[in-house]
């Protein structure tokens, strides 16, 4: 036991280095950025001095050198103080914080989704290598690693929401006060379904292929022919010995992939007024609100080290050679 | 030209790459030459606005009673040039720190790998946004961010590619004959390196592509050059009535993109062939 305690904080103390890193990278595009916040608070009092903008600057402690700067920036992070949105006129912590969760919902039920009709697809694949199903499923991964994301979100709204009217184009839920929890969670659910099916579907195509090639190459092993040789049926060899250990690769994936499906979401929720990061990025992108985009960039890389670190641990005890490496 | 002919050999034989080899290179034509026989200009009110493809307008127009058909035509201009620039950007980035980690390794490869992960770590669409946000977007500045954030994979590919070749005798023997490290790097590895790098770049142009018409999807494009993916944005506000209008700049990435990954592959069953497909 304590070789896996060792582990996980040995593994957990490496995330204060790339934690320090993005806060330099952050910092570093908020000096490039042009003006600083001096000069938009000038702007937006309306002709103001130059005296009166440099006490601004000297008030912010924007005429300390650079280095200073960034220890007072790293101490206001650990306060999580982001900075101000000048534009919203609120701190940019709060406005990400409330929209989180949105995105956190579409992202999990996205990759479990993923995940389960990949896996499946994949496993089926593989057990079926060169059928019919194969080659189907092969010709779908090609078409849907081609489609932008977005544009299909465009086209699956185009199909179920006006042409069928089956399901709801956009937002998360219905303007209504008189709903039970119940409804709610259902009228959600309805919500969810087109975004969440959209960003899936890239996913399900990447794990479905990387499920089957890591099944193929299981099935060279020696314990797949003895387990074989041992008499079980080809149905029990694949899922039981091949496809829980195929497994792992795709589940390292998955959690290296969280800051592209962070990317993904952001594209989706544009496309169907889903109101999460992915809607703040646009209307700060609309508002020019550099201070609120470098917030979202910052606790999204955030959000990936965790994923990260999340997914390491969790392979840590379903593959035990790691923890003794 | 036998290297050549014996690689084309290899090639032709994975039907669907040579078939989207084909599409790729009349896509690539009616980029260049497109705009000069079809001279409509793409950011012109041509008639009236929304109207289905019809006779006049192939295509039909979009909210502004702009030419579709003109504007694909030039979006596929930006879109390749893009995609290709970025791709190359990478590349070359990926190739520089995967070289020299891999070759000198230690604490040179230790620092350059940390780096690499670093920006793995930072989701990428996302700091490409900012970088676009803060340098205001143009042609140039997009291509640069796009390829900023897509040299991570290139770099630990030929980081390994380097590690595996650094040993090898001819290695040694050229050490041994008193070349330069860097001319060992250029000259000696790198072409040793090359056919792995050369598929994950080309398959680097498509993801460069979608991440463009993304970016310019959400107004992040040179407001001076119509992109597929800006037409697509256009298009959106009046889905309920002309669905059409979103739906032929995507198909056109579609293509693109596709014929591109098929293209890939083909290179890579060329030039990698001891690596089995399965």
């Amino acid at each position: 036991m304590s070789a896996t305690l060792w582990f996980v904080i040995r593994r957990t103390l490496q995330v204060i280095p790339v934690v320090l890193a993005i806060a330099a990278l952050n910092f570093l595009l908020l000096h490039l950025a042009p003006g600083d916040a001096a000069d938009i608070i000038a702007a937006q009092s309306g002709g103001a001095s130059a005296e009166f903008t440099a006490e601004l600057r000297r008030s912010f402690g924007l005429d300390l050198p650079l280095y200073q700067q960034f220890f007072v920036y790293i101490g206001r992070l650990l306060t999580f103080d982001l900075g101000f949105s000048n534009v919203q006129h609120r701190p940019v912590f709060d406005l990400i914080a409330e929209r989180v969760p949105a995105t956190l919902l579409l992202m999990v039920v996205s990759i479990g989704f993923a995940l389960l009709i990949g896996v499946a697809l994949g496993i089926i694949s593989a057990m079926r290598h060169r059928s019919w199903v194969d080659s189907v499923v092969s010709v779908i991964a090609l078409l849907v690693y081609a489609t932008p994301q977005f544009w299909l979100g465009l086209m699956l709204i185009v199909l179920f929401s006006i042409m069928f009217g089956t399901l709801p184009s956009g937002g998360m839920m219905t303007i209504a006060t008189d709903m039970s929890v119940w409804e709610r969670a259902v009228d959600i659910g309805r919500h969810l379904i087109l975004p969440s099916i959209t960003l899936a579907l890239f996913y399900v195509a990447v794990y479905a292929r990387l499920m089957r090639a890591s099944m193929l190459e299981i099935y060279t092993f020696d314990f797949v022919t003895t387990a074989r040789a041992k008499g079980l049926s080809e149905t029990r060899v694949g899922l039981v010995h091949a496809a829980s250990n195929a497994l792992l690769p795709v589940i390292t994936l998955a959690g290296v992939q969280v800051g592209h499906l962070l990317g993904g979401s952001i594209l989706i929720e544009t496309v169907f007024g889903w109101p999460g990061l992915g809607r703040l990025v646009f209307d700060a992108l609309l508002q020019r609100d550099l201070n609120l985009l470098l917030g979202i960039l910052f606790i999204s890389s955030i959000v990936v080290v965790l994923a990260n670190l999340a997914v390491d641990l969790l392979y840590g005890f379903l593959d035990p050679r790691i923890v003794h490496q | 030209m036998k290297s050549f002919l014996h690689f084309w050999r290899r090639f032709r034989r994975n039907r669907a790459a040579l078939v989207a080899l084909f599409v790729l290179l009349a896509i690539t034509l009616i980029a260049i030459v497109g705009p000069y026989v079809y001279t409509v200009d793409p950011f012109e009110m041509m008639g009236r606005a929304s109207t289905p493809p019809s006779k006049r307008f192939w295509l039909g127009t979009d909210v502004s009673g702009r030419d579709v058909l003109a504007g694909l035509i030039h979006g596929a201009r930006v879109s390749l040039l893009i995609g290709v620039a970025a791709s190359l950007c990478a590349t070359l980035v990926g190739l520089i720190v995967g070289a020299v980690a891999g070759y000198y390794g230690r604490a040179v490869d230790n620092i350059l790998m940390r780096c690499t992960d670093f920006f793995l770590t930072i989701p990428s669409f996302v700091f490409a946004v900012v970088l676009i946000a803060i340098f205001r977007p143009s042609v140039t500045n997009v291509t640069i961010a796009i390829g900023i954030v897509s040299w991570p994979p290139v770099a630990r590919l030929v980081r390994a590619e380097f590690i595996a070749q650094r040993e090898r005798e001819y290695v040694l023997a050229a050490r041994a004959l008193g070349m330069s490290d860097i001319e060992i790097m250029i000259r000696q590895i790198l072409p040793n390196a090359l056919p792995p790098v050369i598929v994950v770049s080309s398959l680097l142009v498509a993801t460069a592509i979608l991440t463009e018409s993304g970016l310019s999807f959400l107004g992040l494009s040179d407001p001076n050059v119509i992109s597929w993916g800006y037409m697509i944005g256009v298009g959106r506000t009046v889905l309920r009535l002309a669905w059409w209008m979103p739906a032929i700049p995507g198909i056109a990435i579609l293509v693109t993109v596709l014929c591109i990954n098929l293209v890939g592959e083909g290179l890579n069953d060329a030039l990698n062939p001891r690596v089995q497909r399965r």
